[in-house]
């Protein structure tokens, strides 16, 4: 594999440990294996400790969510987008928003897209934060540094039951904006939250930056070189973690993202231990790009006028819309036949994408490993499988 | 980004005997797609990718869509010599177009931070001719992406290094994206209330025990 | 030294422990159900209709327009409109749903019905304990159980409940109003 080569075929590598005459034992690791984080299923094939072929399974929650969206009104999508990660329903809803958006030109106000970004950077801490406490978790940390992540989650997701309704399934943006304003003091509490975040960050990095334990579980641990990552169409932390610095919050500049000054954290070896450190670095930035937010919110509506619940029919023509979604490029493609639903609703997830080179990142490793490498790649499998 | 009509000029510079048709979009989104005949697709994606301007290093997005059979009526006006006068009538004819299943790809580059050009495939039909190259072999990110265009829409990728189905088991047969995709109805249903399929199968039971 | 990263990390586990005895924000979670937190403002699970007055029947909001049936996404309402009609809050006489039934198991809490109301005529419960032995006929709630006075919705979303009240006062005055500005024999055929 070099930058500008072809993909070639997986061979098994010679230090890979499968010595000659070794016998191969095949594991099935999954579907209910509690470090698949969900029905997900990995044929894996060991020559001793290391292995040498893994094969992913999907499809145990496939529901055909695109099939559905495609029968149902352009509204009528809004609410299954937050059952496909269902950690981030705040930033699916954007994304289905963007691209109905750029298919019918509606414009959201500055106030629903200061709203957005608010939301969209919550949502991105509880991720990563629950991600980072899920990553201890699947390295035996059993429980202690994943509650902690779940503390700090549960008070983000008081802020979006108290502005939503709802603390995951939010159903909460609009094609032009958002459903509802934000209540009486909402500002003050995420105001507050903000500020007490990197508390927790602190707290956090003291409590596993420096542990060994990590360290030596991490270190030099599914490595994946940049140039794999970008042929594989690998996005979000991830890619960033191998040293690629594509982030569409820059890139693409979609909501009113070039307004707030944050830099983009990278990596430079690739393997679990970048990622993880990733994630971290990113939870800082959200902070700052949430200080900034939440300072400079204007009033004003939240919805365009031209936006209606029923009736609505965009002309014909198709649209693409992505946003960086915590786990990486969520992208929303649409085609119109100028009918009541869309014709073609294609969801491109992101966890899905990002699985293209586990087989590839865990080659030669042993088990334990495929565990950890897996949990740094961050999947939902409500994404996944759609 | 260079608009689609310059791309298309620069690749059939570079490719020969490729020939590219630009598909406007009528929405205010991007501004128009290029499609490519299968054979030449692999060639075309190259030169897409190793472009100095271009640099598509990155294909984001890969899916399928379904375009069914249509009939199309249309309206003709004939002139008859109606009782030795000149006159003009309006006839109907039915037109049947042809369907096809469309792959379309969205491609980026990470190197230059532009894009996307948007690339189209399209079958011959829907039933026998529904093979296509794969792009997997150019851009790796097409492998699980390819693999679902051909469980839910059955378009066979040549040269795809491990087709499977990805979400549907290994002996499902019908492709469920297809527009014409009818449900089975003798999965396990939960009776709710109000159940279209609760009725169907009723029906269904009926006929059975009938024969 | 080898160790010290844990060391330090058991060290923030500790002041943790402890400090959860103390420190109210590191112990957020309550002991339900002896204990509850008090219900968001905008808290929404199941959808339910709101009537006026006291009679569940005359004073029901909704006119059986079918609007929210055909907008819900997963399409888990189901209404028989009756012939008779009966008068809504401004004495118009507007049809009634004979039945209305919402099949709980299927309902997504999504609240598209009460964005599509034009009624007002439907809202967001926050009752979440409606467990059931019957898997079925128990999660279907019909029109008896799913209609609940004004005042308890004023109770559950204090704010929305008076903003709606005092759109549907404005409607009224609105159609007062014009009874009044036209000839009698005019309104009498409106
Ligand atoms: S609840 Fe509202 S939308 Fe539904 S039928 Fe009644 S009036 Fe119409
Ligand atoms: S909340 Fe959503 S799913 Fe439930 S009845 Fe209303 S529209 Fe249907």
């Amino acid at each position: 594999m070099s930058r500008t080569g072809e993909f070639e075929p997986l061979t098994v590598p010679g230090e890979s440990g499968a010595g000659e005459g070794q016998d191969v034992l095949e594991v099935a690791m999954g579907p209910h294996h509690p470090s698949t984080h969900g029905v997900f299923r990995m044929d894996v094939a060991v020559a001793g400790e290391r292995i040498v072929r893994l094969k992913p399974v999907f499809g145990y929650l496939h529901r055909n969510h695109e099939k559905i969206a495609e029968t149902g009104s352009y509204l009528a999508a809004m609410p299954y987008t937050d059952r496909l990660d269902y950690f981030c329903s705040l930033t699916n809803n954007w994304a289905y928003a963007l691209a109905v958006e750029r298919l019918t030109g509606l414009r959201p106000p500055e106030r629903a897209e200061y709203i957005r970004v608010i939301t969209a950077e919550l949502t991105r801490l509880q991720n990563h934060a629950c991600l980072v406490g899920f990553l201890a978790q699947d390295m035996g940390a059993s429980g202690t540094p994943l509650m902690y992540a779940f503390r700090e989650r549960e008070k983000i997701l008081d802020l979006f039951e108290s502005l939503t309704g709802s603390r995951m399934m939010c159903n909460y943006m609009r094609f032009g904006g958002c459903r509802c304003d934000l209540p009486d003091g909402w500002l003050d509490q995420a105001r507050q939250l903000v500020a007490d975040f990197p508390r927790f960050l602190d707290e956090f990095e003291r409590f596993l930056a420096d542990n060994e334990i990590l360290m030596a579980r991490t270190q030099g641990i599914g490595v994946l070189p940049p140039e794999l990552a970008i042929n594989a169409g690998v996005t979000g932390p991830m890619l960033r973690a191998s040293g690629v610095n594509y982030d569409l919050r820059k890139v693409d500049d979609y909501g009113i993202y070039h307004r707030f000054k944050f830099r983009v954290p990278l990596g430079d070896h690739g393997d679990v231990y970048d990622r993880y450190m990733i994630r971290v670095l990113e939870m800082r930035e959200s902070v700052e790009i949430l200080h900034q937010a939440l300072r400079d919110i204007p009033a004003g509506p939240i919805l365009d006028p031209k936006s209606k619940p029923r009736g609505f029919r965009p002309k014909p023509g198709e649209a693409y819309g992505r946003i960086e979604a915590p786990k990486g490029e969520l992208g929303f493609y649409l085609i119109s036949d100028g009918g009541s639903n869309p014709y073609r609703y294609r969801v491109r997830p992101p966890s899905l994408i990002n699985l293209t080179v586990l087989e590839d990142m865990c080659l030669g490793q042993t088990l334990a490993d495929v565990v950890v490498i897996l949990g740094s790649v961050d999947i939902v499998l409500g994404e996944v499988d759609r | 980004m260079l608009s689609p009509e310059t791309i298309k000029a620069q690749v059939e510079s570079l490719v020969p005997g490729a020939e590219l048709v630009v598909v406007p979009n009528g929405s205010t989104d991007n501004p128009g797609a290029l499609l490519v005949r299968g054979e030449q697709a692999v060639a075309v994606a190259r030169a897409l990718r190793e472009h100095p301007a271009l640099r598509l290093d990155y294909a984001s997005n890969v899916t399928g869509v379904d375009w069914p059979d249509q009939v199309l009526r249309e309206k003709h006006r004939i002139k008859l010599i109606v009782e030795g006068e000149e006159r003009e009538f309006e006839e109907e004819r039915e037109r049947r177009v042809p369907g096809y299943l469309e792959v379309v790809y969205h491609l980026y580059s990470m190197a230059l931070g532009h894009g996307p050009v948007v690339l189209r495939l399209r079958t011959g039909n829907r039933n026998d001719q529904v093979s296509l190259p794969s792009l997997t072999p150019v851009w790796r990110s097409c492998e699980l992406q390819e693999r679902e265009v051909f469980d839910l829409f059955g378009v066979r990728f040549e040269g795809h290094p491990d087709l499977r189905r990805l979400l549907m088991w290994e002996d499902y047969q019908d492709h469920p994206m297809r527009k014409d995709y009818s449900d089975p109805d003798d999965y396990e249903y939960e009776p709710t209330a109000h159940d279209r399929v609760l009725a169907r199968s009723r029906a269904r039971q009926g006929e059975g025990a009938a024969s | 030294m080898l160790g010290a990263g844990i060391i330090k990390g058991l060290a923030e586990t500790a002041r943790n422990f402890v400090g959860s005895y103390v420190v109210p924000e590191r112990l957020i979670t309550v002991p339900y159900p002896e204990q509850r937190l008090p219900a968001q403002e905008n808290a929404r699970n199941f959808p339910f209709l709101v009537y006026d007055g006291d009679d569940a029947a005359a004073g029901l909001r909704c006119v059986a327009c079918q609007i929210c049936e055909k907008e819900c996404p997963p399409q888990c309402i189901y209404i028989v409109k009756d012939v008779v009609k009966k008068p809504d809050h401004t004495g118009k006489l507007q049809f009634q749903p004979k039945a209305f039934d919402i099949d709980l198991s299927v309902c997504m809490s999504c609240q598209i019905c009460v964005e599509v109301c034009p009624f007002d005529a439907i809202k967001m419960d926050t009752e979440f304990e409606l467990s059931t032995t019957d898997r079925f006929g128990g999660l279907l709630a019909t029109k008896d159980q799913l209609s609940k006075p004004n005042t308890y919705y004023h109770q559950i979303h204090p704010g929305e409940a008076r903003q709606v009240d005092e759109h549907l006062a404005a409607a009224r005055a609105r159609l007062e109003a014009r009874t009044l500005s036209k000839p009698a024999g005019d309104a009498g055929s409106r």
